[in-house]
């Protein structure tokens, strides 16, 4: 076994005696070993979490910027350490590494890379858009003051506690830009992708940031247990179960499905032609797997042709061998999920008032691949009946999207909760309803793709206040 | 004592228990009914610990359906017994009769302990489950026949499980506070040298206080799953590398295995109160065949006392079948977890 990736205690590298290989999707000998870390070690761990934050408090925000954006450009580039043995991993490395174990093809590792290189670089303008305007030094000093008011702002928290995923390397930007907020963070990577985590904080620590900033837990379920018991404020990662449970727990950031949506008024829907890149981009990019994908097309008319001109495009993106530079699809880490989405998908297609738009296109060929060892599933358009319907408004881990017609009035109150929302119309009424609609979380007016991102705006809740309350602060 | 005399020891030790539980003079009325129901006497058929398998699985059930007197020995004389329970979390708990058999049990294991970590005239606290459980007499037992007193925090592990199911989780932290707090309370002000406690009790209290830094030389812990990490863990860091861990298996039906002395793997291997109890780890699709040492396999555990017979009892838990040692010349059973808790099969190297 040529590596062992260990725990990161407050920075420190420590062996746990349990350790479990890591193995290739596709099969083959270990890539690495990483070591768990029992529930109550992380338990004590978490006791003390000041060590970390009071080496963040001997940076100056300005210089913990600074940091970040040295560490985007170490993430992107460098040779970095990786386990504890001494090995230095470069960037192919990396990539090759998260290929294997994660089921993505090199050009989406590639794309993964430059979104996680750019939101080291925006951390600054992050920082701003977060707390709508802040100077940084707002953090050094105590107390600032801000268009003729002083602010002062407390930590909610001694830590971020993180539980990452497996199969999406990108949603390590989310905690980012907590290191320039002098925030220590405590994480759990996923079962098969420790390698971002990891890589992201070697790229801190090698640009100058204070390794007791830094706690890493691969860990079972125990353990991600008693990082969200511990930790002040937690973000997590899962479906509506564990959404419902923490609803009301302000220590918990839940991510769940974004059910994101591209809607298109009365006005656009005769130039719906313009906007089906529009709608391919939304549905497909990251290979459909970011919760700001679009997963469902509402419009008032053409649904049929939408959907049939949706599965059309859709049909090059397929599965392809994981080096191939067209290779946009990504396989799954674990085939039993593919295996739970085929047959979620085929049970409701089965209840009738649905159809599968890309099985026609082609021509009865199976939804669930397998190619050199991986498995795969490939894009798949639905026209159903009704936004309520099984599938109908179901966000799964691969580019999917229903398309449903309903009257534009109607529009608003049958979509639900969605992350994302691209509206296509230039209606200021309607639009304006749109804006004020609390159950749309983001939403992009106009010709834009539901998972384009502008740095400045919060997503999927805000990272700053999430980890800081203002307080009262009078000064004589 | 070699291999070959404690089989001996064994066998001779099953053929007096089969003798009493078998006699219509000392045997109890399940036992004798079963015998008339079987068809063959086991006193005959069963010649060494070799022929056990004669005999079906012993099932729990019965533990609960029977009544308790019908595993009352005529040979007891008649003397009032102890009900022990075990489970219970829903519906009847299992429940055993018993006399002095804890007292044999915690004594055997008492010379197992250090003096040095488990001093003479020491008090203990007992932080663990009460009640009906045999463990609440047992402990004090211990302390006293090593001349000290014992405290006793209480907790129920029926209700905690409850919670749990509910998915409670703020509530049983409640509870296992409530819980620690009354067991800091004792240590911090009384003389306390030794303890028994569970695994996450003593990681709580370990992170309310130092544990040697109070006094206490020696943890005695049972009840759960103990993983190599999880071992390495309290005895270097809750018990700082100063107080002496000493893991045990046990249960009400079984007494108590103790665990031979760590090195540095840390693997935790028990080994069974020969001859009082026998534990074989066999193979769950055939489990009169014992499995090849190092390999994982189901945990069956015999009890051949006179106040209570149970031969084959499939316990809830696997084990990796480890190799007799000197102070141990029996099969020990090693990183006992609970049964099929890893689908796929572990072969381990020579410990």
């Amino acid at each position: 076994m040529a590596l062992t990736i260990p725990i990161l205690r407050s920075g420190k590298a420590y062996r746990s005696l349990d350790a479990q290989e890591i193995t290739p999707v596709a099969g083959g000998d270990p890539v690495a070993e990483i070591t768990m870390a029992n529930s109550g070690l992380v338990r004590r761990d978490l006791l003390d979490l000041g060590a970390g934050r009071r080496a963040l408090q001997g940076f100056s925000t300005g210089e913990l910027l600074d940091i970040t954006l040295r560490a985007g450009d170490a993430f992107l580039k460098d040779d970095l350490p990786v386990g504890d043995g001494g090995q230095l991993q470069s960037p192919d490395d990396y990539l090759h590494s998260l290929a294997a174990t994660s089921g993505l093809p090199h050009t989406l590792i590639r794309m993964n890379m430059e979104r996680l290189h750019g939101v080291f670089a925006q951390v600054p303008t992050i920082f701003k858009g977060l707390s709508r305007g802040l100077s940084p030094e707002v953090l050094d000093s105590g107390y600032s003051v801000q268009n003729g008011v002083r602010v002062s702002f407390v930590p909610t928290a001694e830590a971020l506690g993180v539980i990452l995923p497996s199969n999406s390397p990108a949603v390590n930007a989310l905690w980012i830009p907590a290191i320039a907020m002098k925030t220590p963070v405590v994480l759990k990577p996923g079962r098969e992708e420790p390698w971002t985590p990891w890589r992201v904080i070697q790229a801190f620590i090698k640009a100058g940031a204070p390794p007791e900033a830094f706690s890493f837990y691969p860990a079972d379920h125990d353990g991600s247990a008693a990082i969200i018991r511990r930790c002040g404020r937690v973000m997590l990662f899962g479906g509506d179960e564990t959404v419902k449970q923490y609803e009301n727990d302000p220590r918990v950031e839940v991510h769940g499905a974004g059910r994101s949506k591209i809607l298109i008024g009365d006005d656009q829907i005769e130039n719906w032609r313009d906007h089906l890149d529009l709608m391919v981009r939304s549905i497909s990019a990251n290979s459909g797997r970011s919760c700001i994908n679009a997963s469902c097309v509402v419009v008032p008319k053409y649904a049929d042709e939408i959907a049939g001109a949706l599965a059309e495009a859709l049909l090059p993106m397929t599965a392809r061998k994981q080096d191939d530079p067209e290779a946009t699809l990504s396989g799954f880490a674990n085939p039993k999920m593919a295996e739970w989405i085929n047959g979620s998908i085929e049970d409701g297609l089965a209840e009738g008032g649905a159809r599968d738009l890309s099985l026609e296109k082609r021509g009865g060929g199976d939804r669930y691949l397998q190619l050199d060892g991986m498995h795969y599933m490939v894009p798949t358009i639905t026209r159903c009946d009704s936004i309520d319907h099984p599938i109908g408004n179901t966000e799964f881990l691969f580019p999917y999207a229903s398309v449903v017609e309903m009257p534009q009035a109607e529009m608003l109150g049958a979509i639900g909760k969605s992350l994302a929302v691209t509206a296509v119309s230039g209606d200021r009424g309607w639009l304006d309803q749109l804006v004020a609609a609390p159950h749309i979380e983001r939403l992009n007016v106009g010709a834009m793709p539901t998972n384009q991102v502008e740095w400045d705006q919060p997503h999927e809740g805000n990272l700053f206040e999430f980890l800081y309350r203002r307080r009262s602060i009078q000064v004589a | 004592m070699t291999a070959d005399e404690a089989r001996a020891q064994l066998d001779a030790h099953l053929k007096e228990i089969l003798a009493w539980h078998f006699s219509e003079e000392t045997g109890c009325p399940f036992w004798l009914d079963w015998k008339r129901e079987a068809g063959w006497d086991p006193r005959g058929e069963i010649a060494s610990f070799d022929d056990i398998h004669k005999f079906d699985h012993f099932q729990d059930e019965w533990l609960r359906d029977e009544k308790n007197e019908r595993f009352v020995p005529k040979g007891m004389g008649g003397r009032p017994f102890n009900v022990f329970e075990t489970g219970g979390t829903t519906g009847l708990p299992k429940q055993r009769v018993g006399w002095d058999d804890y007292k044999h049990d915690y004594e055997m294991f008492s010379d197992t302990l250090s003096d040095e970590h488990f001093p003479r005239g020491g008090n203990w606290i007992m932080v663990g489950p009460t009640g009906p459980r045999r463990l609440r007499l047992a402990v004090e037992h211990l302390a006293q026949f090593r001349g000290g007193s014992c405290y006793h925090i209480d907790l129920d592990p029926r209700w905690v499980k409850k919670l749990i199911v509910r998915k409670q989780i703020d509530e049983v932290e409640r509870y296992q506070k409530h819980v620690v707090d009354q067991a800091v309370e004792i240590i911090k002000h009384r003389d306390i040298a030794c303890m028994f406690t569970t695994p996450k009790i003593l990681e709580a209290i370990g992170e309310r206080i130092s544990i040697p830094g109070s006094g206490i030389r020696g943890v005695f812990c049972g009840g759960t799953t103990m993983t190599p990490q999880a071992v390495r863990f309290w005895v270097e860091e809750v018990l700082e590398g100063e107080t002496q861990l000493v893991p045990t298996y046990g249960n009400t039906l079984m007494g108590l295995a103790a665990s031979r002395p760590l090195d540095e793997t840390y693997s935790v291997t028990y080994y069974a109160p020969q001859p009082r109890a026998a534990l074989r780890i066999v193979d769950p699709k055939d489990t009169a065949r014992t499995v090849d040492y190092g390999e994982y396999g189901r945990v069956e555990l015999t009890t051949l006392t006179k106040e209570f017979f149970m031969p084959r009892f499939l316990e809830r838990d696997e084990a990796i079948r480890r190799h007799p040692i000197d102070r141990y010349p029996w099969d020990g059973v090693g990183d006992v977890r609970p049964f099929g808790a890893m689908e796929k099969k572990v072969v381990e190297g020579v410990y």
